[in-house]
């Protein structure tokens, strides 16, 4: 492409260059500060008293943050798994055919991805309490929030975000591929197992993984419909926070950010991959 | 199965086609509608319903009461302060990140990849941690503290402030206005600059008729993507404006589990709503392809 | 069109492709309208039209990736109109070509039989086979992004062939290669399918591409099939303006009938034309510029003189094997194409000169199909 207009020069070149690195430094010195905390022997937060594990070997002795983290994993694994057949389903409909009330649907599957965080979560209160009282009412059955109420609303958001990720896959492989194998005695089903499945696969990987880290740092949503029993991480963490900062939050907040660092590396990775080998 | 080709037939052959699609998509669709969308239609019901004297809902009786709540002095500051804040993020966004995408635009691919992993990590990861990060820097005695002291500047005494607030929205929703301005910024035919330039504009007349015309559709979508989580934010005011200083998503969380007003809350969460899906069909009305 | 074909013993030969009465609609446009046209078992057959005239749409059709709207579409006498593309026997060579980018060479090429349910070393076997055919034999380990344009198109072809398809379709197999890479392809192409005996139909927009591979070409423009022959009849003796002016270069002058055998130009000029139409119909001549000679105004052979005209040469340029002059009759420019040689004269800009031409290389075409 045209070379010499990307060519930055003298002044604005070095102005540009500085405004990124400040950029860069804004976005990591806090993370990395945090991190540094972490490990620091000193009760006070934000003050370096010397290396010390001991904030992540509360983490791991505590009770309530382990059975936070179980319930995490629970509702991320459950939630992953359903909203990526669904998203995957609804992404193949989109992108490859035309049916009636694909318009509407296409922005049903948009609005979760824009929604604020406290709407959405304030809304699935709203669902579930109405959902609660005429449940005990017609069948006289008491269906309280819980992990499933969790996962059910961590489900509507993330297909969302999976048939984004899987679709853009999906445009960017040509239908003729499909057509050749059919082409080449491929049933329907045959061209879409050896054909369009191990072309679109990264992108599912991809936007499973996304929906796992979506399900595992979901604060707002996870907050208003879980039940006793379902407080996932984020939301032990965040009630914690808002009584104060303590070491043990540091270190609980260095893994669940690792965890979550470590996961949108690999989806990145993954959509960025070639088409897998099925054989 | 072989019989000469009819209007008839292809006309069947094309329903067959659409009930494979409709069938694909109906898992989602009915997932959807039950799960998402019926949800918001109460919300949207309830913002009509009247709140009874023992925090209850009656929904016999249609009334805008909770709207017209919406002009009294407490709801509007907060409405108002919600929108300034908002609008200050969004506006503190563009500024840093539109250098930054243009900078980004003009690295080499190998480079421009790195830089954007880079920008992709915060875009997805932890939301709540990283705003965390920000009170264990601004706390008392904390080492942004100690820094401005060190250097004369005094104590830093921003946590719990609505510049608090301000930063640790730009903190979170950075990466929102870059990725979308950097995909139009880079899209861009850098050949139209070089043009400009050969027919004699300066730098900045370039800058002002062409690269940025062409970059709008990035500013927009930018813009919404920053202005519209701003606006609702929840986590933010919580951790780092110590819920002293009421937002619109903590109005909307006080009424729902605290005040047991919920015809308020849900209609302050339908405006919310209708600004969303105003400033997102405005952006699509002006040609903007995806978000 | 439509003509009876035969065998050698003269009986009546089923068609490898039998088209009658096609039409194909997207919706409120035709896309294919009332197409007829046989394709004759072993025979290189072109579909030739600029883009959008439908020849895709109809090759899309014999293989089953579009269902016609209307009418009959045979292959070797079984209706297939219906029938989805794994269920025909045809295999198609792709625009672009359409390999598996997650396949290797070798599980492209035994793609079709393993989906066949052939067994899996058996597969391997004729797919080995076949790429050495095409003279890909080392190349099986390979991903297609690790060849050549050129090479890409062998696996194209391989993949398809090695299924023993009774027709074999190619969509555009040579528009993304370049042009030495495409003369070479050119020959190949025929030589295998002489080698083969199958049945070749490609659809190309390149009239030079069509005139020197197929036995036979059907012109196609805005959906309709306009005329099927051999590159000499469509270049000789189109059918209207449009073949006329798409098959290699013509002069077209507007004129109208006289009688059966002289037409009338716009300047009131009889000229010698034997023609089927009756007098006084609107009629364009069709004058190749390579059939007409130039001269003094006064050089003009007395056999030519009843197909003759006078004009002032505007424009000459020099091709080295040929002068090409740009003569203004009256009322157009015409276009004439000379042999250079060392003693062929030049007639400068500006010069009077006559052109004449033998009456049997002029045709008269109706006056229709205009725009191409």
């Amino acid at each position: 492409m045209a070379g010499n207009a990307k060519q930055l020069k003298g002044n604005t070149r070095w102005a540009l260059g500085l405004n990124a690195t400040l950029v860069y430094v804004f976005f990591y010195a806090p993370i990395a500060l945090l991190i540094l905390f972490s490990f620091s022997d000193d009760p006070l937060v934000g003050r370096w008293g010397g290396f010390t594990l001991d904030w992540y070997r509360a983490f791991g002795e505590n009770e309530e943050v382990q059975s936070a983290l179980g319930v995490s994993i629970r509702v991320a694994i459950m939630s992953t798994v359903v909203s990526v057949v669904l998203g995957t389903m609804a992404a193949l409909a989109l992108e490859r055919y035309r049916f009636r009330g694909n318009k509407f649907f296409d922005a049903l599957l948009y609005l979760p991805v824009i929604i604020p965080d406290v709407t959405m979560a304030v809304m699935m209160l709203l669902f579930f309490t109405i959902a609660r009282n005429a449940a005990s009412t017609i069948f006289g059955v008491d269906v309280s929030k819980g992990v499933w109420s969790v996962t059910v609303s961590h489900i509507a958001f993330s297909i969302s975000f999976v048939s984004i990720v899987v679709r853009a896959r999906i445009a960017g492989m040509s239908e003729k591929l499909e057509e050749a194998a059919q082409d080449l005695y491929a049933s329907r089903w045959q061209a879409f197992r050896y054909v369009t499945l191990p072309l679109i696969l990264p992108g599912i990987i991809g936007g499973g993984l996304l929906a796992l880290t979506l399900s595992l740092d979901d604060v707002v949503i996870t907050q208003f419909v879980a039940g006793p029993g379902s407080t996932t991480l984020p939301v032990y963490v965040f009630g914690l926070i808002r009584r104060g900062v303590s070491p043990l939050i540091n270190a609980v907040s260095v893994v669940m950010l690792a965890a979550s660092v470590l996961l949108v590396l690999l989806s990145l990775v993954a959509q960025r991959a070639r088409g897998g080998d099925v054989t | 199965m072989t019989a000469v080709a009819t209007p008839k037939f292809e006309a069947a052959n094309e329903r067959k086609k659409s009930r494979r699609g409709f069938f694909l998509a109906l898992p989602a669709y009915v997932y959807l509608s039950l799960f998402f969308a019926l949800p918001l239609l109460s919300v949207v019901v309830y913002s009509f319903a009247k709140r009874t004297s023992t925090g209850g809902v009656a929904l016999e009786e249609w009334n805008i009461d909770s709207y017209t709540k919406l002009g009294e002095p407490i709801v509007r500051d907060i409405l108002l302060r919600s929108f300034t804040l908002a609008i200050i993020t969004t506006v503190i966004c563009l500024v840093l990140a539109y250098p930054f995408s243009y900078f980004l635009a003009t690295r080499k691919a190998s480079t421009r990849n790195i830089m954007l992993v880079f920008v992709m990590i915060p875009f997805w990861s932890n939301f709540l941690v990283r705003n965390y990060a920000w009170r264990v820097l601004l706390g008392n005695d904390g080492p942004v503290s100690r820094v401005t002291e060190g250097v004369g500047l005094g104590e830093t005494t921003i946590l719990f402030t609505p510049t608090a607030i301000v930063l640790g929205l730009v903190y979170g929703f950075l990466p929102f206005m870059i990725l979308p301005l950097y995909a139009a910024v880079e899209r861009m035919d850098w050949s139209l600059i070089e043009a400009s330039r050969d027919l004699g504009a300066t730098g900045m007349q370039t800058f002002r008729k062409i690269t940025f015309p062409l970059s709008l559709p990035g500013v927009i979508a930018g813009s919404i993507l920053v202005f519209i989580p701003s606006l609702g934010a929840y986590v933010t005011p919580q951790i780092l404006g110590g819920g002293k200083k009421t937002m619109l998503g903590s109005y909307i969380v006080t009424q729902f589990l605290t005040a047991r007003n919920w015809p308020v809350g849900a209609a302050v969460s339908t405006v919310l709503m209708v600004v969303m899906l105003g400033a997102t069909m405005l952006y699509f009305r002006k040609g903007g392809r995806t978000l | 069109m439509g003509e009876e074909m035969h065998d050698q013993a003269g009986g009546p030969m089923t068609a490898a492709v039998d088209i009658q009465g096609v039409t194909k609609r997207f919706g409120d446009v035709v896309a294919v309208d009332n197409v007829d046209l046989e394709i004759a078992d072993g025979e290189f057959f072109a579909m030739l039209g600029p883009s959008g005239c439908g020849k895709t749409t109809t090759l899309r059709m014999i293989a089953g990736l579009e269902f016609p709207t209307e009418g009959s579409l045979k292959i070797f006498g079984e209706e297939v109109g219906t029938l989805p593309p794994n269920l025909r026997p045809v295999n198609t060579v792709f625009q672009n070509y359409a390999l598996f980018p997650h396949m290797n060479v070798l599980d492209n090429v035994s793609f079709g039989l393993r989906m066949q349910g052939k067994d899996k070393r058996e597969s391997a076997h004729a797919a080995q086979e076949m790429l050495e055919l095409v003279q890909l034999g080392g190349m099986a380990k390979r991903k297609p992004d690790q060849l050549s344009g050129g090479q890409q198109q062998r696996v194209a072809l391989a993949r398809a062939l090695v299924n023993k398809p009774k027709v074999l379709l190619l969509d555009e197999p040579l528009g993304a290669l370049d042009l030495k890479l495409r003369q070479d392809m050119q020959n190949e192409l025929k030589s295998l399918q002489r080698e083969l005996g199958v049945s070749f139909v490609f659809v190309t927009h390149d009239q030079e591409e069509a005139l020197t591979m197929s036995d036979r070409i059907a012109v196609m423009h805005d959906g309709k099939l306009l005329q099927v022959g051999t590159a000499e009849e469509l270049y000789d003796q189109p059918v209207n303006r449009f073949v006329a002016d798409f098959i290699g270069q013509t002069n077209l002058i507007d004129a109208t009938v006289f009688d059966a055998d002289m037409i009338v130009l716009a300047n009131g000029t009889k000229i010698r034309a034997p023609n089927p139409y009756p007098a006084g119909d609107k009629v364009a001549m069709s004058l190749r510029p390579e059939s007409i000679s130039i001269g003094h105004v006064d050089e003009v052979p007395e056999e030519f003189r009843a197909t003759s005209l006078t004009g002032t040469v505007s424009d000459v340029i020099y091709l080295g094997h040929s002068h090409v002059y740009t003569v203004n009759v009256d009322w157009m420019p015409l276009e004439v194409r000379t042999n250079a040689t060392p003693t062929s004269i030049k007639h400068e800009p500006g010069s009077e000169v006559a052109i004449w031409w033998d009456r049997r290389s002029d045709w008269v075409v109706p006056d229709e199909g205009h725009g191409a």
